[in-house]
């Protein structure tokens, strides 16, 4: 898939830190405790290629939707940069930073607080069209009508307000929003977690055949597994802030390189009913982002953690050509490989 | 798969013909549709259905937990007695008791100002004939039993102070107070995250072995059912479309939602090809369509789909169906 | 391929008066007739109000004169109708002023956060901190009387509430992800506090905008009555009633049908603005 086009990097994440200050108590500022914060974000840096789809997952608290919310400015990162197409984001200002806001969309993962409850699907689209000036006036309203097309919803779904429409539809809405202002990038956070099964499938069918027709690039935020597995070419794992394991989306999910990412996939249940299993996947909870461990941030809940895994936080380092992992056990899931390839590959 | 369902045994369980109805502004709502099931000891049965499906009002009418303008009607056996027709004072007993209920959301289940300990406390003085002290053994046996780590401490913590998995351990604690015999899970690990749900749905099949108590488990996510479930039901805007052993369904659906359902779920080995989705979305139940409520969305759907609803019958053992193309169905597989 | 539009989406909705509600309709009958009343006061008044007619002084309610006449002799009904012209005026210019002005800063506020809020909040209590009646004859007082400059005293007082209200409902709705789909579309601020954002927060503004006429109106006959508001010869309820005082034993007339129209008109302001309440929550 990814041999065909030229691996141009698009958009890269280089260290990113992000941290929430919580509200601080009078008497540890007294006493001159450090200040709390939730460390959303503890170093993360990726490559997104231009074309490609990049699955994000994690579980809640992971990261994952600060990271997103960072790659489109909507939050600033306090250490690190972003940089698109080589250029610091944090340093655009007045049209340069318009026409990166055109360039990368986001999609949002509340279909019903996303969408301004008092504009018409004409209006919100009117609008992205005329204030990036995709179209000149007279040409807004057929564009509108190819839009709402482009993501399969009735042209007289235009005059109707946003609660007019299903939860499905209104994520279409957002999709053509996102679309009218022609962008290279779109990062969706929780695209489809809010609908049914059954209108989840529509709307990654949509989000597919798009990104072919339209040569999109995809940040595909989302912890469904499944999902994440059915949509991406590379896949990267996040846990309390950093990313764990990084890599080409059957690679990473035949064979996980990082105890993390081997228990989250553990846990996921499998379809098949044939391969159940009693075993539990990872013990323990997710430590709290305020104070993150020592060391390596899986430790806590890692069976194979040993000393240099409280001691020392283990760096991203090469498992393959284009896989990465975060851990101190080089050879983790090595093993593996063939054995889960000859179940995976069986015919 | 450790459980016995031998067919000799009669069932814990016995529903049949259970139909809800709400009175709205917006006319007669039917919430569940003459639905019929069993449910045998020890056994996990899984209930699927997406939103306005009916589960969870089905869950909550076999419980007699429908409040006006509700109205329930049919019969919900539970060792030979109807719990509908029961007196609201033996009904208090089974309730909580030999039938015990855990939700999705345990913070609004819990009550948030009383102490975990007192509440499964509560719940041991009113279903059980122990003593102050024998109750506080008790609880501290049941938290371990959970898996609640340092449960003498966490006793005496709030709902609030637990995490989401914890909490839910907690529920489930405060359920298992009454040594039931059919428990019934709302949605018990949809708002937890992937780890924490599998620790939860492994806790369940630990309990139903070693209490071998029945379970009815209400979820919209067919990967739970195929890792936790003996057999499932699914339902349909009120209505059971089709049950069935788990390994059955899932190898070969014979209802056009029941595949569907299957087909929108991502598998392994087709990445990034077309997912076998359903158009449309499923109906709101004030406006629930003519014949086969599937029909407006089925690719199967023929004149006759639209005029009549198919009964749920039989086609094999242990497997019924409420589809008239049911065989087209099955044949056509699972892939888009 | 497009799909259509399931039955899912809610029908078109239908205003129907019998699905209004009452207080609704009550105000919605008392406020335009209001309205009418003050905009052609001659076409319902018998008399001049500022005539003076020395054969009819202090005359009880009679076919002549229906409330009654006053100690000049004035026909009590015509200056209760006269008097809707300045009472609504005072109603309308007294709260529209702030409204303007509060519900723009309260959006700003709202927006900004941080230190414009937490200066915001310490300018709300500091003007909370006085009763409101006592605070305008304050100002009234250092700016002499008169209806121009009780407006000014009232806009300087009455802004805070509506920026308040605005302010706290844009810090709600600017978390909600329209909001930061419009950041991220690289809209304006000023696009998205006053195309998004205010529309759908300035509900609680317009209801509590009702509440404030009424009690604006309040406000205008108690300073009139003072003698800081309305000045003497014109017609106004506050002036009447003070006019009526000394004869309230002998003449009850000239106070109380005044008064009777002070709390009929608020009344429809205020049902007004409980059934616009009631309806903007219903809808949501």
């Amino acid at each position: 898939m990814m041999n065909t086009m030229a691996s141009q990097v698009l958009i890269s994440a280089e260290e990113v830190f992000k941290e929430f200050p919580l509200p601080q108590n009078a008497l540890r500022r007294l006493a001159g405790k450090p200040l709390l914060a939730v460390h959303a974000l503890n170093g993360v840096s990726f490559q997104l290629n231009r074309g490609e789809t990049l699955g994000i997952v994690g579980e809640s608290g992971c990261g994952k939707s600060t990271l997103a919310r960072c790659l489109v400015r909507l939050l600033d990162c306090d250490e690190g940069r972003v940089r698109f197409e080589g250029q610091d984001i944090a340093d655009l200002h007045g049209a340069a930073r318009r026409g990166f806001n055109r360039r990368v969309q986001m999609i949002f993962q509340d279909p019903y607080s996303s969408l301004n409850p008092r504009m018409r699907v004409r209006e919100i689209l009117g609008e992205a069209l005329s204030v990036h000036k995709m179209r000149p006036r007279a040409e807004i309203p057929a564009r509108i009508a190819e839009l709402l097309d482009l993501v399969r919803l009735p042209s007289d779904a235009a005059d109707r307000f946003p609660h007019e429409f299903s939860g499905g539809q209104r994520q279409r809405i957002g999709i053509a929003r996102a679309l009218a202002v022609e962008p290279d990038v779109l990062v969706a956070d929780e695209l489809v977690s809010a609908l049914d099964v059954s209108v989840q499938a529509q709307v990654v069918n949509l989000l597919l055949q798009l990104q072919e027709q339209l040569r999109l690039t995809v940040v595909f935020v989302a912890h469904d597994l499944r999902l994440v597995r059915h949509i991406s070419h590379r896949v990267a794992v996040m846990y309390l802030g950093k990313i764990v394991e990084i890599g080409p989306t059957e690679e990473l999910f035949s064979a996980p390189r990082h105890p993390y990412t081997k228990a989250l996939l553990d846990a996921a249940p499998e379809l098949d009913p044939a391969r159940r299993t009693r075993v539990v996947a990872a013990r323990g909870e997710l430590p709290s982002p305020i104070n993150p461990p020592a060391g390596c941030l899986f430790n806590t809940r890692c069976p194979h953690a040993f000393e240099r895994c409280f001691a020392e936080r283990p760096l991203l380092t090469d498992r393959g050509p284009t896989h990465q992992a975060a851990c101190h056990l080089h050879e983790f899931g090595l093993a593996a490989i063939p054995q889960i390839q000859d179940v995976e590959f069986a015919p | 798969m450790s459980v016995a369902m031998q067919t000799a045994t009669a069932p814990a369980l016995e529903v049949r013909n259970l139909t809800t109805t709400f009175e709205t502004s917006s006319g007669h709502v039917i919430a569940v549709n003459n639905v019929g099931f069993n449910v045998m000891p020890g056994e996990v049965m899984g209930l699927v259905g997406e939103s306005g499906s009916g589960k969870s009002v089905t869950l909550r009418s076999i419980m007699r937990l429908i409040h006006a303008p509700g109205k329930v009607s049919g019969s919900v056996r539970w060792q030979g007695d109807d719990l509908l027709a029961m007196p609201e004072r033996q009904l208090r007993k089974v309730r909580g008791g030999e039938i015990a209920m855990i939700f999705q959301e345990p913070m609004t289940a819990l009550n948030p100002v009383l102490p975990i300990g007192i509440q499964i406390e509560e719940n041991l003085a009113a279903h059980t004939a122990l003593d102050r002290r024998q109750r506080a053994a008790r609880a501290l046996e049941l938290m371990d039993m959970v898996g609640i780590p340092e449960a003498a401490r966490r006793l005496k913590s709030y709902p609030h102070q637990f995490s989401g998995g914890m909490r839910q351990r907690a529920m489930i604690a405060i359920a298992l107070a009454s040594n039931p015999k059919l428990l019934l899970a709302d949605e018990p690990t949809t708002a937890l995250d992937v780890t924490i749900q599998d620790q939860i749905l492994k806790l369940i099949l630990d309990l139903r072995d070693r209490l071998s108590m029945g379970v009815v488990l209400v979820t919209h996510d067919l990967g739970v059912v195929a890792a936790t479930c003996d057999r499932m039901a699914v339902m349909y805007a009120g209505r059971i479309v089709e049950t069935g052993r788990v390994a059955d369904v899932f190898a070969q659906p014979h209802h056009a939602y029941t595949r569907g359902l299957l087909g929108s779920v991502p598998r392994s080995g087709a990445q990034r090809t077309m997912l076998l989705s359903i158009e449309g979305t499923p109906p709101s139940l004030s406006a629930i369509p003519k014949g086969c409520a599937f029909s407006p969305r089925c690719s199967f759907a023929t004149d006759a789909c639209r005029e009549a609803a198919p009964a749920l019958e039989p086609i094999a053992p242990d497997r019924l169906v409420a589809c008239f193309h049911h065989q087209q169905v099955a044949a056509s597989g699972v892939s888009a | 391929m497009t799909i259509a539009l399931e039955t899912t989406a809610t029908p078109k909705r239908r205003w129907r008066i019998a699905k209004l509600p009452g207080t609704l309709v009550l105000g919605g009958v008392i406020l335009p007739a209001s309205l009418v009343i003050a905009f052609f006061p001659n076409l319902f008044a018998p008399y001049d109000p500022t005539v003076f007619d020395y054969n009819a002084l202090l005359a009880p309610p009679s076919a002549a004169h229906l409330m009654g006449t006053d100690s000049f002799g004035r026909d009590v009904l015509s200056r209760v109708l006269y008097a809707y012209t300045i009472d609504l005026q005072i109603a309308v210019f007294a709260t529209l002023g702030p409204f303007i002005l509060g519900t723009i800063l309260g959006a700003l506020v709202g927006y900004a956060g941080g230190f414009a809020e937490a200066l915001l909040g310490r300018v709300v209590d500091a003007i909370i901190t006085f009763p409101f009646l006592v605070l305008v004859i304050a100002i009234v007082a250092v700016l002499g009387p008169g209806l121009m400059n009780m407006y000014i005293a009232v806009g300087v007082v009455g802004w805070v509430f509506y920026a308040r209200l605005v302010a706290a409902e844009v810090k709600v709705q600017k978390r909600l992800d329209y909001a930061d789909a419009g950041r991220a579309m690289g809209y304006t601020h000023f696009r998205i506090i006053f195309r998004h954002l205010l529309p759908n927060s300035i509900t609680p503004a317009i209801v509590y905008l009702m509440t404030d006429m009424a009690l604006a109106i309040l406000l205008g006959s108690s300073l009139g009555y003072l003698g800081l508001g309305a000045q003497p010869p014109a017609a106004e309820w506050g002036v009447q009633i003070a006019d009526g005082k000394n004869y309230m034993t002998t003449a009850w007339w000239i106070s109380v049908f005044p008064g009777i129209a002070i709390v009929v008109t608020g009344l429809g302001f205020s049902l007004l603005g409980d059934g616009l309440a009631e309806l903007l929550r219903t809808k949501k």
